[in-house]
This record gives C-alpha cells, structure tokens and sequence, in this order.
C-alpha cells in the first residue's frame, strides 16, 4: 500500500473531450455492459506524470503506473483516509497492497462534500465511493472481456485483474487501463454491488494510509508547511471576545529582533469570520510570538464579551427550583404524573464550559501571489473555509485555493474557520508566503466552546419501581435572547423521551456572548451525562437492578421512526445493552471498593453501550479500570480505525469528564494552557474493550457516538461503587482527583 | 552556532539568543517531525532526546546545546531507512490517530527501551506520561511499546510490517 500526496490530474471538462475524439455514444460497447447505450467515456484524464490514465469517476484513477483512489475528505484522525478508499478498493476489487491513497484536491465539482463533521463520512460517502469502485470495475470488465473476445459474464475479477474464468487468463488493471478509458461510463446505478458476503477488505484490519510518514516525522500536517522565503506571524486578539483595537504600540513591536512588520487586522467583529487583532510578522515564530511581550494594545470593549462563568452558575442555581419559560417537548401531563407517582426523584446535574485542545494549535499558511490566494489549512470544513475567505475578504472565489492538509485533531473545533480567515488577511499584506501559528494560549482564549449547562431533573416512579413522569428544567445560553448558542440547545425527545408518557423539557436560555461551538457529538455528550445518569437514580431508587431496568424502558423491538435508519432501533438499543453488560460481567463479584456503571446513548445515528468499573481512592482519586464497550453502527469498515475510534472516544470523555473546565470571567477564558486544563495521560487511561454488533443495515459513523455513554457510565460506577452521586463535570469540580 | 541534529552538523543561526531548540529545529532546520503543542512543558509534543533521554525541545535554548547529541524523530530510523522497532511496532498496532503527539510519544518509548529492554506496563506509563495524546492511543501506545521491547530482546529487526491494529496490554 503506498501513498503520495502528488498534485492531480487538471480539471474534467467531457465535452470539448467529446468533441476532440468524436466518441461520443461508444456504442461498441453495448452488448457488454447492461443498457448504457447513451453514455460517454470518460473524458480523457492524465496522471501526475502526464501519463494517460482511466478516470471514470473523481475517486478513482488506473493507469500502467498503478491504481490511485483519492480521499475526499479531511483527515483529522478519525481515520477518513483510509477507511473511504478501502471502500472503492472493495467494490473495485483491487489488491489493497496496489492501491495509492492520494488525497483530494478542494473542489466542490468534482467532490460533492468534502467534510468531516457530524459523523458522516462514511453514512454519506458509502454509496459513492462503492459506485465509483464498480463503475471503474465494470468497465475493467468489459474491457477484458473485448480484448478477449469473450462474454463478459465470463470475466471476474480479483486482486487488481481480471480472470477469464474458462481459461485462467488474466489480465492486470494497469494493462487494462487504456482500454477501460475508451468505454463508455455506465450509470452508476445500473451495476451491481458486490454482497456483504463478497467483501474481502471492508471489514479487516488496515493501518492508516499515513502511518509510515506519520512514524518518520514526515511533513504532513498543516503546522508543518514550509514554502521558500516563507515568514511566520502570530495574531494577538482581545482576551475578551469581541474587543476591537483602538490603539497599539506598534513602532516598539516593530523593533524588536526578528520582526518585520506589525499591524493592525479590522475584524467584521463576527468570531466565525475574523476579529480584531494585532499581526506580527517575524523571521520565525519564536520572535513572533516574544514580540507579543511588548506588545500594548487599547482595546475597546464596549461590544466585547464580559460574561462570568460565577454568575451564571449562581443564577442557574436560583432558576432550578422553577420550570422555564419555554417548552421544548411536553407529552402527557407531567405535573398529575409526578403527583401520582409512589416516589418521587429530583438531581441538579452541571457541566461547565470546555475546550476542544487539539493538540495541533490552529495555523494556517497564505501566499498571495499574482492576484490569487493559497492557503495551507488543517481545516474539518475546507470548501466553507474558500467561500468564507472569499466572502470576507472579497476576493473571487475562483481566486483562492485551499490545500487540504492532515489536521492534529479536530473534535469540532475546526468545523469553524476563523484561523483560516486571519492567515488569509494577513497574507494579503505580506509580500511572500506566511504561516500564522497560533499559541496554546490563543487557542484556548478564542475557541468555539462547548457550553456550560444545567438540568433540574425531576421524575416520578410508580408503585412497581416504572417510571411514569420526567421533567427536565434545562439551563443554557443564548447570544441573541431567542436561539440557543450554537452546541448549546436540547434535543427535546430524546432518549428516555420516547419511553415514558408523561415527559417534559422546559428552558430557559441564560444571556452568553462568549463564543460556543460543536463539541465531539455535541449536546449528545452532556445530555447523556445528565440523562443517563439521573435514569440510574431512578432504577436505585425502585430498588431495581439497571440492565434490567433499562432493558424493560425499551419494550418491544421497533424503530421509532419507522423507515428512517437515522432513528434509534429498541433491538439495536438491547443489543448494545446486553453484549456490553455480558463482556463487562455486570453482576459478578467484583474487587472491594470497585463499581460498575452501565450506560447507553444513541447518538449520530450509531448505538452505543458501556460499562465503567471504577474505584475511588485515597483524596477521593477515581480510578476507571476497564471500560467495556459494545456498539452498533453497522458494518464495520475498517475494524482497526474502528475500534481507534471507540478506545479515543472513550479516553477523551473521561478526559474531559475528569478534571476539564473553561471558566470565564469578564468575558476572559481562565484556563489559558494544559497546566490548568489537564488531559488524560497514560498512566490513568483505562484499558478500553471494544465489542461491535454488526448488524447490516447501512453504515453509520463512528467518531462520536462512543463519547457521551461515557460519563454517565463512570458516574453511575462511582455510585455503585462509593454511594455518592456524581451530578457535576468535572468530577475536580465535584470534590474528586 | 553548531548544532548536532541526528548526528549531522548544522550551523544555525538563531535571530534571538533564547530561541527554543524546538524552533531552531522546525523554523531554521525545517525537521518539522518535532511538534509544538504548548509551550510550557506540558504536553510533549516537543520531545526530542539529548543524548539519548527526553527532554522538551520547547524548553532548552538552542545555544545551550552545543556539542550534544540531538534526535529526532527524522533520526529515530536507521541511516538506510530502516525502522527502529518502535516506529515498526507503531505501525503494526496502528498506533496514530490524528498522529500529532506520536513523534513525542516514540522518542520516549525508545528512550525507555534503551535503558529498560523489558519494562512492566507501570514503567511504561511511567516514562511516557509526560507526552499527551488528546486523541486517546494510549492503549495501543502500551501494547506497541511492549512488543517494541519483545522485538528488540529477540533482537528481531522489525518484522513485516502488514499486521496492524492488534490490541491487548
Ligand atoms: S510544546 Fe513542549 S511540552 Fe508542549
Ligand atoms: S494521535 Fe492525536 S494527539 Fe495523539
């Protein structure tokens, strides 16, 4: 398996392609692949090497140099790169070893969503990358079939040829390649799929496409950018978000060594666009960023941020007690129910403000040079970013180009593109390449952060320990005093909604100007928390046992939204329930002081169980032992990047759930590095067991859904384990270390 | 000033007296391999070794460190390519995520091996708990530091590198 980032073939323009050759209609081929008498060939494509190649589609390219399937979308180590053009390969039937990975160039033409957010890689990109690989494999076909002069049900395929079945001859792709190119391209949807049983790669264990360069400190992320002549800057906002420049002692940074310029950037004053700030311009980045120290800035913050984590939470204390304003689900009628109920159960639950922390800090690299714009970017979004920076810049959009480049992590946070923006208006007033890197402490002062909340929860049990009632007095924010902040809103029905008559949310939307954003499955990862959890306080206080609990809530086996795959399935639900609870041995005897915690959360289409065993030690220390996973989202397509992904959800949910807090104060982020916002390090990470049902309906995707069971799962543990109620993130705010 | 890069010579010279080696490396050297993450020494990122043991690269001024022995992990194979059985064992395991810490991450895992040809899981996180991974490898950082170890005990030269992924610890 070999990989390169070479440049690409230029832009596929079929008709002058047409007109040139004339071979409109290849009608030659009819006979051989089912009813596409009306279709073209492709139109004439080339490799990095000006060799011709057969391109029948945007993913795929077979030349007599190889087979290269292109990735569309951004790499941020959720594993993309890798398990998309495995996809093709399998429809393709090409030998993974013979297959170069490429990845793809920004271009909205050729390939529709080029974008890694939501989990929806592989839902949205399943279908097209397997027609795309039959596409390709069909036409292979057929041209095996007429250099053979056989029929072409006599043809199969396997490891990047063709078989003539009767007689054993085969032909390779690459020999094939310029034979394939002058059929004609049959309608994706009339070629069959192969069938789950068919499958020889989707499914196994394939290291990521990177991984050699990634071991050798190859240059693949976007920090890692050099360009000739390049000059490095740092950009120096407003602590307090929204502040704007009124004056800066420019002359004095511009003498310190090493500096080459300094300026003021005027904002649009919108934080997903670009703010205010001071550009320094350096020989390299150390002397850009210890320029900073001299620099004084007079801000003007009469639009800017003031708000208080301090304050909130007081208030979000004061409103507990009272329902909301507004009404975000009501079914039945909860008040009667709760006055009915034979016990009643009431839990605050709160989680602060956090930061996304990828351990790349944003950077971006532009050059503007002969009236367009390049920009190197590590970015979730790339063709939102291009139509931003043209957008605000005013530039032509045809005049910029965006780079993808690998991103060290994202979980969201470059889903937003402001980085790209600044490195963008900075660039344009640099003669020659810049790359802007920000420092640890811009990255957490100027995220998109997860917001803070509250639930006031309340629920009613009947006589048999079922529960009949839920109320839920949701506290969250809002920047305008109508929508909730981005990330910030509640799901309304959502689990356990759909499973008990009488339920109820009402919120009410605290004023917040600091900026939010989507956080790894973001409201997912903090309602679980106060749901799930407060669902356990419930089976305790019925006395019942929670995997029985929880299994009975469900009822019988039925999607609720019948037709939709993006709904939850109850079978599915009891499925992940079970085999989690069988691996973990929910029930058995376990080592004193140790607890299990069961929870389950569906999120992002996928369902996902867990179990925490967990013991509190000395200074209240929580250890988490094992983590016990089961999920299912489907086929599996890459099951090494698949379980990377479950094992990193749930080391980073315990991360955050442990000691992780943004707190705000005058509108200024607090926590400004690791040395006051901790990651999980290894001696504490639990060793996590991943189990996946593999049911097959269409696949869902999996860089989220394994996060939110989580916290609940190690606050129910330390339950069973201590007594004690966990009902605050981070566990730090909550007394724990 | 000299500077002793995977045992090459480099002479460098840095605008400010206080440069980082971290920026000597990536802004003058462009061994780009060596990551910034925080700054401060607390993440890794930065790890490079100093005759042979860990040290943040974010930390040490570049002009202190003439005459020593700087790796990174453009050094870490061998001068024909050859993989130091970390690397192999990190691609075997399918160790990166994202991929940004792992540089920190292997450094530190070779540095152990060097000095504890068979360390126990403990020491394992002992040695590798200054360098953070926000994707969570951990898992497969331990298990592939240990079959790094058993690698190297049977003084096997890296195997085949088709495997991958396997977990246990
Ligand atoms: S960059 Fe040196 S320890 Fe983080
Ligand atoms: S693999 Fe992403 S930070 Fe470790």
């Amino acid at each position: 398996m070999r990989d390169s980032n070479r440049p690409l073939i230029g832009k596929l323009d079929r008709r002058s392609f047409l007109r040139l050759t004339g071979l409109a209609g290849g009608g030659l081929m009819l006979g051989v692949t089912a009813g596409c008498s009306e279709n073209d060939p492709p139109p004439p494509a080339f490799t990095a090497d000006g060799k011709p190649a057969f391109q029948p589609n945007a993913y795929i390219q077979i030349s007599e140099d190889g087979i290269v399937i292109y990735a569309p979308s951004p790499e941020i180590g959720q594993g993309v790169k890798t398990s998309l053009p495995m996809i093709a390969a399998e429809e393709l039937d090409a030998a993974w070893d013979d297959v170069t990975v490429v990845q793809a160039p920004i271009d909205p033409e050729r390939f529709p969503r080029q974008v890694a957010g939501g989990s929806t890689s592989i839902p949205g990109l399943w279908m097209p990358m397997r027609q795309a690989g039959a596409v390709a494999r069909d036409m292979l076909v057929s041209a095996a079939a007429l250099r053979w002069e056989v029929d072409a049900g006599e043809v199969e395929t396997r490891d990047s040829m063709a078989v003539h079945r009767p007689t054993g001859r085969t032909l390779s792709y690459r020999e094939l390649a310029s034979a394939a190119a002058q059929l004609p391209v049959p309608d994706p949807d009339d070629v069959p799929l192969q069938s789950p049983d068919q499958w020889t790669l989707i499914g196994k264990r394939i290291g990521g496409v990177d991984n050699r360069p990634l071991v050798t400190g190859a240059p693949l992320f976007g920090i890692d950018k050099q360009l000739p002549d390049m000059v490095h800057a740092s950009f120096v906002k407003c602590p307090a978000a929204g502040g704007r420049v009124k004056s800066a002692n420019l002359d004095v940074v511009k003498r310190q060594p090493g500096v080459i310029d300094a300026f003021v950037v005027e904002g649009t004053g919108v934080p997903t666009e670009l703010l205010d700030g001071v550009a320094i311009i350096a020989r390299d980045t150390w002397c850009a960023f210890k320029a900073r120290e001299v620099l004084e800035v007079d801000w003007d913050e009469s639009s800017a941020a003031a708000d208080s984590w301090q304050a909130a939470q007081d208030r979000a204390r004061e409103l507990a007690g009272g329902n909301g304003p507004e009404e975000v689900v009501d079914k039945g009628n909860v008040e009667k129910a709760l006055e009915a109920a034979a016990t009643r159960v009431e839990g605050f639950y709160q989680y602060a403000f956090v930061s996304h922390a990828q351990l790349e800090p944003q950077n971006t690299t532009g050059w503007f040079h002969d009236g367009k714009l390049e920009l190197w970017a590590p970015t979730q979004t790339p063709q939102s970013a291009l139509e931003l920076v043209a957008r605000v810049l005013d530039l032509d959009p045809a005049d910029v180009t965006i780079h993808q480049m690998r991103a060290g992590g994202g979980f969201g946070r470059r889903l937003m593109n402001d980085y790209v923006v600044e490195a963008a208006a900075i660039a344009m007033r640099v003669d020659g390449p810049v790359k802007l890197t920000w420092k640890r402490e811009d990255d957490m002062a100027h995220d998109f952060y997860r917001a803070g909340g509250f639930h006031a929860l309340r629920a009613g049990l009947d006589a048999d320990g079922r529960v009949t009632a839920w109320d839920n007095h949701f506290i969250s924010f809002t920047h305008d005093g109508e929508e909730p902040v981005r990330g910030g809103g509640h799901d309304g029905n959502i689990d356990p909604g759909p499973f008990v008559r009488n339920y109820r949310i009402t919120q009410t939307l605290l004023p917040w100007q600091v900026p939010t954003g989507y956080w790894r499955a973001p409201g997912s990862n903090v309602i679980a928390f106060a749901h799930q959890g407060f669902l356990h306080e419930l089976s305790t206080a019925a006395g019942r046992d929670h995997l029985a609990f929880m299994l009975e809530l469900l009822g019988k086996s039925r999607w609720l939204d019948e037709g939709s795959q993006w709904a939850l399935h109850t079978g599915r639900t009891a499925g992940v329930i079970r085999k989690a609870a069988e691996a973990a041995g929910w029930g058995r005897d376990l080592p004193e002081g140790h607890g299990l915690g069961l929870a389950f959360y569906f999120s992002h289409a996928g369902h996902v169980a867990e179990v925490a065993e967990v013991s509190v030690g000395p200074n209240r220390r929580v250890d988490v032992h094992r983590v016990t996973v089961a999920a299912d989202v489907g086929p599996i397509v890459n099951l090494s990047g698949a379980e990377n992904q479950v094992k990193g959800s749930v080391i980073d949910g315990l991360s955050a759930m442990l000691g992780q807090r943004v707190t705000f104060e005058a509108g200024r982020a607090q926590e400004l590095n690791f040395h006051q916002y901790p990651l999980l390090r290894i001696p504490r990470a639990p060793e996590v067991d991943v189990h996946f049902i593999q049911s097959d309906y269409p696949p869902t995707g999996l860089g989220e859904p394994a996060l939110p069971p989580l916290a609940p799962a190690v606050a129910n543990a330390i339950f069973a384990a201590t007594g004690e109620r966990v009902r605050r993130m981070p566990l730090t705010a909550a007394g724990f270390s | 000033m000299r500077l002793k890069v995977n045992g090459r010579d480099h002479e460098v010279s840095p605008i400010r007296e206080d440069t980082p080696l971290l920026w000597v490396l990536r802004d003058h050297l462009g061994l780009v391999g060596t990551k910034f993450g925080c700054g401060i020494a607390q993440c890794g990122a930065c790890t490079v070794l100093l005759d042979g043991t860990p040290v943040y690269a974010c930390q040490l001024p570049a002009s202190a460190l003439e005459g020593r022995d700087i790796t990174t992990i453009e050094g870490l194979a061998g001068a024909d390519g050859t993989l130091h059985p970390v690397q192999q064992a990190w691609i075997d395991h399918d160790v990166p995520q994202c991929g940004y810490c792992q540089a920190g991450q292997m450094l530190r895992a070779a540095a152990l091996l060097a000095q504890n040809p068979s360390p126990s899981v403990d020491q394992v996180d002992a040695a590798l708990a200054p360098s953070l991974c926000r994707c969570g490898t951990y898992n497969r950082i331990r298990s592939a530091t240990l079959d790094a170890a058993a690698a190297l005990a049977s003084d096997a030269t890296a195997g085949a590198a088709a495997v991958t992924g396997g977990d246990h610890a």
